[in-house]
């Protein structure tokens, strides 16, 4: 592989594992506090849908934006609905919410745009604008450092930077702040944290709020900064590949970003190349489609490392009387 | 919680009926709100799907898909196991039929109906032993592995699709058509032999039979076998189970075995009583499908039939909506998700009402 390849190949890697990043944090932040989230799926395509249609009808991305986040936290809430106020199956809720975003989206999609269920394709104002970092310009010929810093990390949309900046912020939640510690204690043992006098639910709550948050930006990120414009299922599995990712950081923020670069670079290779040679082993593009998947289960079974999930999650909490 | 002081007909029947008439007022005022008339949808979809024989026919179609999808979640979900992995369990039972049907030269399709259903229950087997046995050995979460195996069951079916079993020279990623003797009889057919008339057009097939044969199998080995008490008691409770001396890995992984192979059983009638060959996606979200069937009908074969009948006419009226007005298929998926929403996890919403409607009936 020449060095032009494997720039371009590291380039779209970054782009690919934004909403990964967002969609595993926010799974992330979720599990920590107990609440299992396989709508992380569903809720991406729901935001994808409303950053496209609310920027294409405005004109400007952010409105989409806060539109995609907001719908996506309206999403997060009724799950919170069912599986912790009713104390329903958190995965039972989950399935719902990604068969309601499939079919939602394309029934209001055909209905307001009438092309199939796809938005308007977007442009100026109504897409992510790409930013240059300082210098990009400057250091671009400037060997190693220039094709690093031009070609890969500079030229993105905002998003892709914030997705960054949320790896260190959601660790310093974790592990740095009273909020964070209760978070995490609620999802190991909430009738500890019940005994403490800290509402429960409250916290569960908020943490399934911050989830619609990400998961919001996520898919805001995917259909006007990755792609421009929506289509019917355009998150394709993406949601399951955060969950894998998270599973595969064994639920840890720096471990998740390490994860997302990975699956994001199979993702990348594939779209690039349609077979690879592997010191002579033709390896299909079916297989590294199914890689993220395949290693998730070779964690989760424990033969490398054992994954294992907060104590309390998918449990809701029925306090004592 | 306060599932004693409901009576066991209501469970079985007004719990689950108000959460279907839930979400059936909600897809109403959907389509109230997109512009079109609910009342005259659900009469297109009521004439689309019963209207003729035709619309019968498909009905009955769908719903032996649902059957089998359902039936695999209802068996999972008596053992307290949610697989999720009905979908890819069926691809790989589609791909299970098509090598039975593709490499071995069937005399006629009695025959090649038994060999493949058996191929397919195999694969479909096989694909839910993993996720099984990674439970009951490794514990490892069984809803995620068997999400995770339906994607990789995907990449796989997408593999030998395109690189093993397209013929030479063809565009798309399917297999070539199966011998005209795997060609199972249509309905058509068989009531034709009892001079029944039936359109001709529909796929449904002589499945639809083994379906409901498979209805009253899974009821026997539930309620009538040593099994299939062991299944039901390892559900109710795992450690008095344990403490009877039930094995929780080995019902584990029998019960996956179960539900993959009623799973793969559904590709007899899509891949071998429809298509007559095999393509990327065969399935067509069946197995997720199968989470609503089994939700809906508790858990029970003769409910899993009922609810499968209902999600057959969903999708029969379903594609006549879509064909004679301006909503979309999906529309079927999102009621679809509302019954999932309603019946699974906001359950305790529409029973906690129901009870205490009970409970002010006794006091008085």
């Amino acid at each position: 592989m020449d060095m032009m390849v494997l720039v371009q190949v590291l380039e779209s890697t970054m782009r690919l594992a934004t909403p990964l990043l967002f969609a595993c944090l926010a799974g992330l932040i979720s599990e920590r506090a107990g609440v299992f989230d396989i709508g992380l799926e569903g809720k991406m395509l729901v935001a994808a849908f409303m950053a496209a249609s609310i920027a294409f009808v405005s004109g400007n991305v952010w409105i989409g934006v806060v539109a995609a986040v907001g719908v996506s936290v309206l999403m997060s809430l009724m799950h919170g609905l069912a599986s912790i106020t009713f104390r329903g199956n958190q995965l039972i809720s989950g399935v719902a919410i990604n068969f309601l975003a499939a079919g939602i989206t394309v029934v209001i999609a055909q209905n307001w745009f009438r092309q199939g269920g796809r938005t308007p394709s977007l442009s100026g104002n109504a897409r992510m604008a790409r930013i240059d970092l300082p210098f990009a310009e400057a250091l671009r010929d400037v060997p190693v450092i220039g094709p690093i810093y031009h070609g890969i990390l500079s030229g993105h949309a905002l998003l892709v930077y914030v997705a960054l900046l949320c790896v260190p912020l959601t660790w310093f939640m974790l592990f740095r702040t009273r909020f964070g510690l209760r978070l995490r204690a609620v999802g190991e043992n909430p009738a500890a944290v019940d005994t403490a006098g800290v509402s429960v639910v409250g916290l569960r709550y908020a943490a399934v709020a911050i989830c619609g948050v990400l998961c919001g930006l996520a898919g805001a990120y995917l259909s006007t900064g990755l792609s421009a414009g929506f289509v019917k299922d355009m998150t394709a599995g993406r949601g399951f590949i955060a969950l894998a990712a998270m599973i595969f950081a064994k639920w840890r923020p720096w471990h998740a970003l390490g994860a997302v670069f990975l699956f994001g670079l199979l993702e990348a290779v594939a779209n690039r190349f349609q077979n690879i040679d592997i010191l002579g082993v033709n390896l299909p593009v079916q297989a590294m489609q199914a890689l993220p998947y395949i290693l998730t289960v070779v964690i989760l079974a424990g033969f490398v490392g054992k994954a294992i999930p907060p104590r309390a999650g998918g449990a809701a909490y029925v306090k004592e009387h | 919680m306060s599932k004693g002081r409901i009576p066991h007909w209501a469970d079985v029947t007004l719990v689950p009926l108000t959460s279907v008439l839930l979400a059936f007022v909600i897809s109403a005022i959907l389509i109230w709100a997109i512009g079109e008339s609910p009342w005259a949808a659900v009469k297109l979809m009521v004439e689309g799907a019963f209207g003729s024989s035709y619309g019968w026919g498909y009905t009955l179609f769908y719903a032996t898909n649902f059957i089998f999808t359902g039936l695999a979640v209802a068996v999972a979900f008596q053992a307290r196991l949610f697989n999720i992995g009905g979908e890819g369990q069926a691809l790989l039972g589609g791909l299970g039929v098509a090598l039975v049907c593709l490499y071995i030269p069937w005399p006629h399709w009695s025959l090649a109906l038994i060999a493949a259903s058996l191929g397919a229950a195999v694969f479909g087997a096989a694909w839910a032993f993993i996720p099984g046995y990674l439970q009951a050995r490794r514990g490892s979460h069984i809803v995620i592995t068997t999400i995770m195996f339906n994607f990789i069951a995907a990449s796989l079916l997408g593999y030998f699709l395109v690189n093993v079993l397209r013929p030479q020279g063809a565009q798309d990623p399917s297999s070539p058509r199966f011998p005209a003797e795997t060609a199972l009889p249509k309905l058509h057919e068989i009531l034709g032999v009892f001079g029944i008339p039936f359109s001709t057009v529909p796929p449904v097939n002589i499945s639809l039979l083994v379906a409901v044969g498979m209805c009253f199998a899974v009821w026997f080995m539930l309620w009538r076998t040593r099994l299939g008490y062991q299944i039901r008691a390892f559900g109710e409770s795992e450690p008095a189970a344990e403490y009877a001396g039930i094995s929780p890995a080995r019902i584990t992984i029998y019960v996956m075995l179960i539900s993959g192979a009623l799973a793969g059983l559904m590709a007899v009638n899509s891949v071998m009583g429809e298509q007559q060959r095999l393509v990327l996606n065969a399935v067509e979200g069946a197995g997720f499908i199968g989470i609503a069937v089994a939700l809906m009908g508790r858990n029970h074969p003769f409910g899993v039939f009922l609810a499968a009948m209902l999600f057959g006419f969903l999708y029969q009226g379903g594609a006549e909506l879509a064909l004679w007005t301006g909503i979309p298929r999906e529309l079927i998926v999102v009621i679809q998700a509302l019954v999932i929403l309603f019946t699974g996890a906001l359950d305790n919403m529409v029973r906690i009402p129901i009870a205490r409607l009970f409970a002010m009936r006794g006091a008085r």
